[in-house]
C-alpha cells in the first residue's frame, strides 16, 4: 500500500461503500472520488449519513463493506495512518478553550508528534499570519468566534496533512468573518491541501469545486455547482436543494 | 405588544448587551439577525424572564419582565437554542406534558398546532431524542404553542437544519402570524430577514438597523454589481484580481457571484468586465444588481469598525 | 395539583425508560447488603490454626479439644517441632499456632503455673486480636473450671474484651448500617441527579419559563424516589431478615415511619446538592464524597462512636445517619418504640425540614 506520489489524481477514492449499525444501513453504496487540491462540499440532511461517511473516511469508523482509501492509506487496516494524516475541524471548532492560544498549539503539536524546534517557528508563523501575536498568552475561551474559526483551522493543518475535513466550520458566524474564512480555504487549497467541507449555507456550496449531496445514505448528486445548476435548471445551490427534495417527495 | 427600553447586561467583563431598544406590536413577525455573540441569545432571555438585565427595562403585553415575570411566564412560548425537549420521552408525551404543566389539555389548543403536528404525528410514539432535525423543530414548536400564548420567542429555530427544513419552518411561522400571535425569531441565516415582517441586525451587542427589510435594502448607499464567474477556481483569482481595481470599495464572494460596491462613476459593468477580460478572464458576466440584508450586513459591520 | 400529577408522571417515565437508574435503584443495594454481610464480616468462625503439643498429655489434650470443639478453630495441622512453625505461617493458611511446652500437665500440677504460647499472624492485626482473646477465653475458661484455685500467667487481656466486641454480632450491626449507607446513597444521589441532568440537558430553562413554581419541581422530583426508596428498604429489611436472621422486634409501623422519615431527609439533602450543581457528574461527586464518606466513618456505623476524639463526636451529632442508625438498632433489636427514639426522630424531622426549605429557597428561578 504505497501513499499517493503523483501530484493530481484522486486523493480520496470510495467505491460503493458501506455502513451498516444493525439492521439500518447508514451509508448505502457512496462511490465517488476527490482529487488532490480540490474543494469538495458535502451537503445533506441530517440524518443523511454524512457524518457517519466522514467518520469513515476520517479513519474513525471502520466500514462495513466496500473500498476506501484516503490519502493513499486503506481504510479498513491502515486507520492509524489515516488518522496521522488527515486534519479535522469540527463544528463548534474543538478547541481547549481554557488553554492560552500558544498551549493549544503545543497540545496538538504533542498529539501529531512534531519536533519541538519545528513546533515553535510554525507556531509563530502562524500566530504572525492569522494576526493572533497579541492574543498568543490569552485563554481561548475568551476570544472572538471568528478568531476561534481561524485559530481551530490553522490547528487543524499545523501538521501539514494531506486532507483537512471542515465539519460545518461557519457555523454561526459573521457574514465578514465568513468570508475572509473561505479565503483562508482557498489559499490552503492553492498549495495543494484537499478541503472536504460540510456546510448549511448553501452560499458556500458555490464556493466548492464540487459538491455532492446525500440523502438517505446515498449520492443523489455529484458534479460541480455550475454543472448541477445547468442541470437543475436553476440559478442558485439553494434552488439545486429544493428541488431535489421536491424529487424526492 | 414587546417594549424593550435600553437594555443593557453583562457577563464579567464582557458586554453582551450595550443598551438595545426596540419595539415590537401585536401579531407582528419580528426577526433579530445577527452572528453568533452578538447578543440575541441575551435579548431573547431576559424576555423570557430567564435573566436579570443590569440596566433598562423590558416589558411583554405592559407587564414588566423583573417586577411581573410569573405573570410573563404563563402567556410566553420559548424555544431556547438548542433542542431542549426531553428526548426520552415520545413525541406524544413531550406534547402532553407541556400542555399539562401550563394547566391545560391538548384538545383546548389543537387548533393552533395542528398543521405542524399532522406532519410528525406519525411518528408521535417515537422516542424524541430519535427524532430528525427538522422534525425535532416542529415538535419544539408544537410544544411552545400548546398553551395558546400571545408571545412566541424562538432562539435561533433553524440553525443547523437543512435548507428544505427551514424553508418549511418559516411557512409555518408566516401561518402562526396570522393567527394574531406576535413572534420574535432569531437567526445567523441572513435570507430568513426576508420573511419577517421587521427585522433588527445585531452585532456585538448593539443593533446596527431596524426596519422592514425592504427599507433596510432601499438604505444602502453604492452602487452594487454581482460579478459572475464561470468556473470556481476562476472565482479566487477574481476576488483578487478585483480587490486591486481603483474604484471599488469591497470585494466579496456571495455564493455563485462575487458582489463588489463602489460610489464611483468609473467602476460599470463594462469597465469590470474588460478589466478581468483584460487579465485572462473569460465567460464574465456583471450586472447592476439589488442589496441583500447580508450587504446591508456586512456594510454596517465594516462602518462600525471604522 | 394537575400540574405537579403531570409533573410527577414524567419523573417517573424517565426513571422506568432508564435502565442504568433502575439498575442503581435497585440492583446495587442488594448486592452491598450481600457483600457487607458475608464477606466483611470480622466474626470468628472455623478459623484454621495449627498446633505444637510437646507435651500431649490429658490436659494438653483437654484444652486442645475444648479450643477445636468452640467452632472458631478449625486445626489444620498438628506440628512437630519449632522449625515448622515459619513455614506454615509462610504458606498462609494458619493464622495462629498454639504450643503447648513439654511436660505440660506435670508443670502444671508441680509448679502451679505452665506456659501456653501463642503465635498469632498479624498481619491482620484485627483478626489476630482476636484470635488470640478467643483462644485465652477458653484457655482461661478450662482453667477456671478445672483447677479452682490455680492461675495460669499468660498475657491477659480480660473477658471484658470480649463481651464489648460488637462484632461478636456482626451482622445484626452491619444491616442497619448498611441500610443507612444504601438509602442515603440512592437517595440523595438520584435526587441531586435528576435536578443537575435537567439543567445540563437544558430542559430546565423551559420548565421555568413555564407557571411551575419551585415547589412543584422539587416536590415533582422528590416524589417518584420517595416511592422507589421505599420499596427498596422494604427488600433490604427482608433480605436482612431471612438471610441474616436481622430481628424486627419492634413494631413495624415504627420501623416504616423511621424509614420514611430517612428517606424524606436524603431526598431533600438530595435536591439541595443539586440546586448548587450544575452537572450531573458535580452531583454525583458532592453527594458520592461529601456524605457517603462521613457515613461511613462518622455515624457509629463502622466505629464505635464512643471510641472517636471528642471534636469528632461532637461533628458526628450533625450526621443524619448517626441518629438514623441509632434509631434502628433500637427498633429493630431493642424493640424500643417512639417513648425512646423520639429524640432520634425530632432530630431528624428538624434536618428534613431545613433541607428542604433550603432547596425551595435555593432553587433559582432564573438562569444565574
Amino acid at each position: 500500500m504505497k501513499e499517493i506520489k503523483s501530484d493530481k489524481g484522486p486523493i480520496i477514492q470510495v467505491k460503493d461503500l458501506v455502513k451498516k449499525f444493525g439492521n439500518f444501513v447508514a451509508v448505502d453504496h457512496l462511490t465517488f472520488e476527490v482529487n488532490k487540491g480540490e474543494i469538495f462540499g458535502f451537503l445533506g440532511a441530517n440524518g443523511a449519513g454524512k457524518t457517519t461517511a466522514i467518520r469513515m473516511l476520517c479513519g474513525l469508523l471502520e466500514p462495513t463493506s466496500g473500498a476506501l482509501r484516503v490519502a493513499g492509506f486503506d481504510g479498513y487496516h491502515q486507520r492509524e495512518e489515516i488518522k496521522r494524516n488527515i486534519g479535522y475541524m469540527s463544528q463548534k471548532f474543538s478547541l481547549y478553550e481554557d488553554l492560552t492560544v500558544y498551549e493549544n498549539f503545543r497540545l496538538y503539536a504533542g498529539i501529531y508528534g512534531i519536533p519541538r524546534k519545528e513546533r515553535i517557528r510554525k507556531t509563530d508563523e502562524l500566530l504572525r499570519k492569522l494576526n493572533l501575536e497579541e492574543s498568543r498568552d490569552k485563554l481561548v475561551g475568551g476570544l472572538p468566534l471568528g478568531w476561534k474559526q481561524k485559530l481551530a483551522f490553522s490547528l487543524a493543518l499545523f501538521h501539514n496533512p494531506a486532507v483537512v475535513f471542515l465539519d460545518e466550520p461557519s457555523g454561526g458566524v459573521d457574514p465578514l468573518t465568513r468570508r475572509t474564512f473561505w479565503d483562508l480555504i482557498y489559499e490552503v487549497a492553492h498549495q495543494g491541501v484537499t478541503i472536504f467541507v460540510t456546510t448549511h449555507y448553501m452560499d458556500e456550496a458555490e464556493y466548492c469545486n464540487r459538491v455532492a449531496i446525500m440523502s438517505e445514505g446515498k449520492i443523489v448528486a455529484l458534479d460541480t455547482p455550475a454543472a448541477l445548476k445547468s442541470f437543475y435548471k436553476t440559478d442558485s445551490m439553494d434552488g439545486v436543494f429544493l428541488k431535489i427534495a421536491r424529487n424526492k417527495e | 405588544m414587546i417594549k424593550v427600553d435600553n437594555l443593557e447586561k453583562s457577563y464579567g467583563n464582557q458586554k453582551a448587551l450595550k443598551g438595545v431598544s426596540l419595539e415590537v406590536a401585536k401579531g407582528e413577525l419580528f426577526g433579530l439577525i445577527g452572528p453568533d455573540g452578538a447578543g440575541k441569545t441575551t435579548l431573547m432571555r431576559i424576555l423570557v424572564t430567564l435573566l436579570l438585565p443590569d440596566h433598562g427595562f423590558a416589558s411583554l403585553d405592559g407587564l414588566d419582565v423583573v417586577a411581573d415575570f410569573r405573570k410573563i411566564r404563563t402567556m410566553v412560548g420559548y424555544m431556547p437554542g438548542r433542542f431542549s425537549l426531553y428526548q426520552d420521552l415520545t413525541v406524544e408525551e413531550n406534547l402532553q406534558f407541556f400542555a399539562t404543566v401550563f394547566g391545560g389539555t391538548i384538545e383546548e389548543n389543537y387548533h393552533l398546532i395542528k398543521d405542524i403536528y399532522v406532519q410528525i404525528e406519525p411518528f408521535k410514539d417515537r422516542l424524541a431524542g430519535k427524532l430528525s432535525g427538522g422534525m425535532k423543530q416542529k415538535l419544539a414548536l408544537s410544544c411552545a404553542l400548546i398553551h395558546a400564548p400571545k408571545v412566541l420567542i424562538l432562539d435561533e429555530p433553524t440553525t443547523g437544519v437543512d435548507a428544505v427544513s427551514r424553508k418549511e419552518f418559516w411557512e409555518m411561522l408566516n401561518n402562526l402570524r396570522h393567527m394574531g400571535i406576535t413572534i420574535l425569531v432569531s437567526t445567523p441565516y441572513m435570507d430568513e430577514a426576508n420573511l419577517c415582517d421587521r427585522v433588527a441586525l445585531f452585532q456585538n451587542g448593539s443593533i446596527l438597523s431596524i426596519d422592514t427589510p425592504k427599507n433596510i435594502t432601499a438604505s444602502f448607499a453604492k452602487k452594487l454589481y454581482g460579478v459572475k464567474v464561470d468556473t470556481t477556481a476562476q472565482r479566487f483569482e477574481c476576488v483578487g484580481l478585483l480587490k486591486e481595481f481603483p474604484g471599488i470599495e469591497s470585494v466579496f464572494s456571495f455564493g455563485e457571484s462575487i458582489h463588489i460596491t463602489t460610489v464611483q462613476q468609473n467602476v460599470n459593468e463594462i469597465s469590470v468586465k474588460e478589466f478581468l477580460n483584460q487579465r485572462g478572464h473569460q465567460g464574465i458576466n456583471v450586472e447592476k444588481i439589488d442589496p441583500s440584508i447580508e450587504d446591508v450586513f456586512m456594510e454596517l459591520m465594516q462602518n462600525e469598525g471604522n | 395539583m394537575n400540574q405537579l400529577l403531570g409533573f410527577v408522571k414524567k419523573e417517573f417515565t424517565h426513571i422506568f425508560r432508564d435502565s442504568r437508574t433502575m439498575v442503581i435503584l435497585f440492583g446495587i443495594p442488594i448486592i452491598q447488603l450481600m457483600l457487607f454481610g458475608y464477606v466483611i464480616t470480622t466474626e470468628i468462625k472455623d478459623a484454621r490454626i495449627a498446633i505444637l503439643d510437646h507435651s500431649n498429655d490429658n490436659v494438653t489434650r483437654e484444652i486442645k479439644n475444648k479450643i477445636l470443639s468452640s467452632g472458631y478453630f478449625r486445626l489444620d495441622a498438628n506440628l512437630m517441632n519449632e522449625n515448622e512453625i515459619d513455614p506454615i505461617f509462610k504458606k498462609g493458611n494458619v493464622k495462629e499456632v498454639i504450643i503447648f511446652e513439654r511436660n505440660f500437665a506435670q508443670r502444671l500440677e508441680r509448679e502451679g503455673t505452665v506456659n501456653v504460647q501463642v503465635i498469632a499472624d498479624a498481619s491482620d492485626p484485627n483478626t489476630a486480636q482476636m484470635l488470640y482473646n478467643y483462644t485465652n477465653g477458653i484457655v482461661q475458661d478450662y482453667t477456671k473450671k478445672k483447677y479452682a484455685g490455680f492461675t495460669i500467667p499468660l498475657q491477659i487481656k480480660s473477658e471484658v474484651r470480649m463481651l464489648y466486641n460488637e462484632n461478636m454480632v456482626g451482622a445484626f450491626m452491619y444491616v442497619p448500617g448498611t441500610m443507612a449507607l444504601i438509602l442515603m446513597l440512592i437517595s440523595a444521589m438520584m435526587t441531586s441527579i435528576t435536578i443537575a441532568r435537567e439543567k445540563e440537558m437544558g430542559t430546565m430553562e423551559i420548565l421555568l419559563v413555564s407557571p411551575l413554581k419551585a415547589t412543584h419541581i422539587v416536590l415533582g422530583k422528590v416524589a417518584p424516589y420517595l416511592l422507589l426508596s421505599i420499596i427498596d428498604a422494604i427488600v433490604v429489611v427482608c433480605l436482612g431478615n431471612m438471610v441474616f436472621g436481622v430481628p424486627i422486634r419492634g413494631s413495624i409501623f415504627v420501623l416504616a415511619f423511621l424509614v420514611i422519615l430517612y428517606i424524606t431527609m436524603a431526598l431533600s439533602l438530595g435536591i439541595l446538592i443539586s440546586t448548587v450543581a450544575n452537572s450531573q457528574q458535580v452531583a454525583m461527586f458532592i453527594s458520592g464524597f461529601a456524605l457517603m464518606l462521613p457515613t461511613i466513618l462518622l455515624s457509629g456505623f463502622i466505629f464505635p462512636i464512643e471510641n472517636m476524639p471528642y471534636p469528632l463526636q461532637l461533628l458526628s451529632n450533625f450526621m443524619p445517619p448517626r441518629w438514623f442508625i441509632d434509631a434502628l438498632k433500637q427498633v429493630m433489636l431493642k424493640g424500643n418504640g417512639l417513648a425512646y427514639i423520639w429524640p432520634n426522630v425530632l432530630i431528624l424531622s428538624t434536618m428534613t425540614t431545613v433541607f428542604l426549605v433550603l432547596s425551595i429557597k435555593k432553587f433559582r428561578l432564573r438562569l444565574e
